[in-house]
């Protein structure tokens, strides 16, 4: 690879819409989305419920037909080479998709078998260690906390390092503690290369993780930009003096030791 | 097709088998009642019952198995119904496999699990006194009819799972399928029915299996029941696939 800037220069993005629509019925949920991503990066799609954010991830993982414009992923038409976009990405769902009957181990090893990889029970058991589910891997997932099933889900969805990632609200019912641990592990992704799309309802999460932020609003993209460039929109700041209190997660996670993890 | 479909079917087939075995109460429920049944009928209700047989048990063996098939077929619709709700029916979508290897290893599951079912009641009919002289040819004749049953309620089970809104809904469809043995040839011979329950007895698909099997275990010539038995199972069958595979089609376009 050459120098990173020449690289960005000529590489396709990993993620591109144009036109994109799509109806319910009666309902115009999406009315021409257009963005792109680049690759290795993070990608928030900023937008109230039902603004049509699943939607747009289920069209990009190939479970959904738009009915109108294209979509392509790593090069590759969702509509036309489904199955090159399939082996291209993963997709994390809004809720979490695990096996509830199978232990955290057998979840992992039907996913590495399902993609047809070498040695499953070996990939089952570094992903159980890389996200500190190695005590709980033999019992089932049904007496996972929370957290800890979020985290097998993301970690199933990296079995086969998949190029492009969808995260669909992945912090949505997660305590605070889970939720950073999420945070920490898109960014690691980024940091390896991987192309993160995730949607979110909540700012801090785009503001904290994003590369880019996309707002999504009645159907159509109506911001896109870095954090900086999404602030210029307002008004210069007016400078205030106030005084600085602690936010609820601050105390929440300084009680509780904010070492992150929840070995229940 | 995609050149995965054997193995990620013999994957999910796998999954499928754990859930049956790890919740012990899908085969033993699906067992237990047409057993009670079989129990009750045998020696409580039996006594009184002129079937034309020696033995009630050899009558009644047929129709208890169709019972417990008809009920375990709605486990089919539970364990569909649960993925899809679950996302990960859509997580198995959006990965590179064989994407009918989903569905498929559903109905090879619904197919296992009632084979082991059927096992367990003619176990236990065999205890209860249950004899027949049928050879090998007679026997393979019983498993394939079961089989074809089987295959052609899974599909409706399949529809019934894809199209359920609710995981009551998703069972319940299976309540008439479970009763249909009940105004057939299964308990008693029609000819003591009122004219109108025997027409209807004589025409539902239930009787000429049922009738199919009695004539293969007791070694009599099975006449056009096995026929008619037949028809009813590929036509079940035909319609249940059709109407399974379009819902299916609508669900992931």
């Amino acid at each position: 690879m050459t120098s990173t800037a020449d690289a960005e220069l000529h590489r396709e993005p990993a993620i591109r819409l144009q036109g994109i629509e799509k109806s319910y019925k009666e309902l115009h949920v999406l009315k021409g989305v257009d963005f792109e991503v680049a690759p290795g990066s993070i990608f928030a799609l900023l937008g109230s419920n039902g603004a049509g954010k699943t939607t747009i991830v289920r069209i990009l993982s190939t479970l959904l037909r738009p009915d109108a414009g294209t979509a392509t992923v790593e090069g590759f038409d969702v509509t036309a080479e489904p199955v090159r976009v399939r082996e291209s990405v993963s997709l994390t769902g809004q809720f979490a998709a695990v096996d509830e009957i199978l232990t955290g181990r057998e979840n992992l090893v039907l996913v590495a078998k399902l993609r047809h990889l070498k040695a499953p029970g070996q990939v089952a058991d570094e992903l159980l260690a890389r996200f500190n589910l190695t005590d709980a891997g033999s019992r089932k997932v049904s007496t996972y906390s929370g957290g800890m099933r979020r985290r097998l889900d993301i970690a199933m969805s990296l079995i086969g390092q998949p190029k492009v990632i969808f995260l669909d609200e992945p912090t949505t019912g997660l305590d605070p503690e889970a939720r950073i641990d999420v945070w920490k592990v898109v960014k690691e992704l980024a940091e390896q290369g991987t192309t993160v799309l995730l949607t979110t309802q909540y700012l801090d999460e785009a503001e904290q993780l994003a590369d880019r932020i996309a707002v999504l609003h009645q159907g159509r993209i109506i911001a896109n930009g870095t954090l900086a460039e999404l602030k210029k929109l307002l008004p210069p700041a007016k400078v205030e003096y106030v005084e600085k209190q602690p936010t609820l997660e601050d105390i929440f996670l300084t009680l509780v030791g904010n070492n992150g993890k929840d070995e229940s | 097709m995609s050149s995965h479909f054997f193995t990620d079917t013999s994957v999910l087939l796998g999954r499928s088998m754990r859930h049956i075995l790890r919740s012990a109460d899908t085969i033993i429920t699906t067992a237990i009642t047409p057993i009670a049944m079989m129990l009750l009928f045998v020696y409580v209700l039996g006594g009184a019952i002129q079937t034309g047989t020696d033995k009630y048990v050899n009558y009644l063996l047929p129709g208890i198995m169709l019972i417990a098939i008809a009920s375990g077929i709605a486990y089919t619709a539970v364990r569909l119904f649960t993925d899809l709700k679950g996302g990960i029916f859509e997580r198995f979508h959006s990965m590179p496999i064989a994407r009918s290897s989903v569905l498929w290893a559903h109905v090879l599951t619904s197919l296992v699990a009632n084979a082991l079912t059927v096992v367990i009641i003619v176990a236990v009919g065999l205890l209860m006194g249950f004899r027949t002289s049928a050879g090998v040819l007679a026997w393979l004749a019983v498993a394939g009819i079961l089989a074809l049953f089987t295959l052609a309620l899974t599909w409706v089970a399949v529809l019934a799972g894809l199209s359920a809104k609710s995981v009551d809904g998703a069972a319940g469809f299976s309540y008439p399928l479970i009763f249909l043995p009940f105004i057939s040839s299964a308990f008693v011979p029609t000819n003591t029915m009122p004219s109108a329950v025997r027409y209807f007895a004589e025409h539902q698909p239930v009787t000429s299996i049922v009738n199919t099997i009695q004539d293969l275990f007791a070694q009599r010539p099975v006449g056009n029941d096995i026929w008619i038995a037949l028809a009813w199972c590929l036509g079940i069958l035909v319609l249940g696939y059709v109407f399974a595979m379009s819902s299916y089609r609508r669900k992931i376009s």
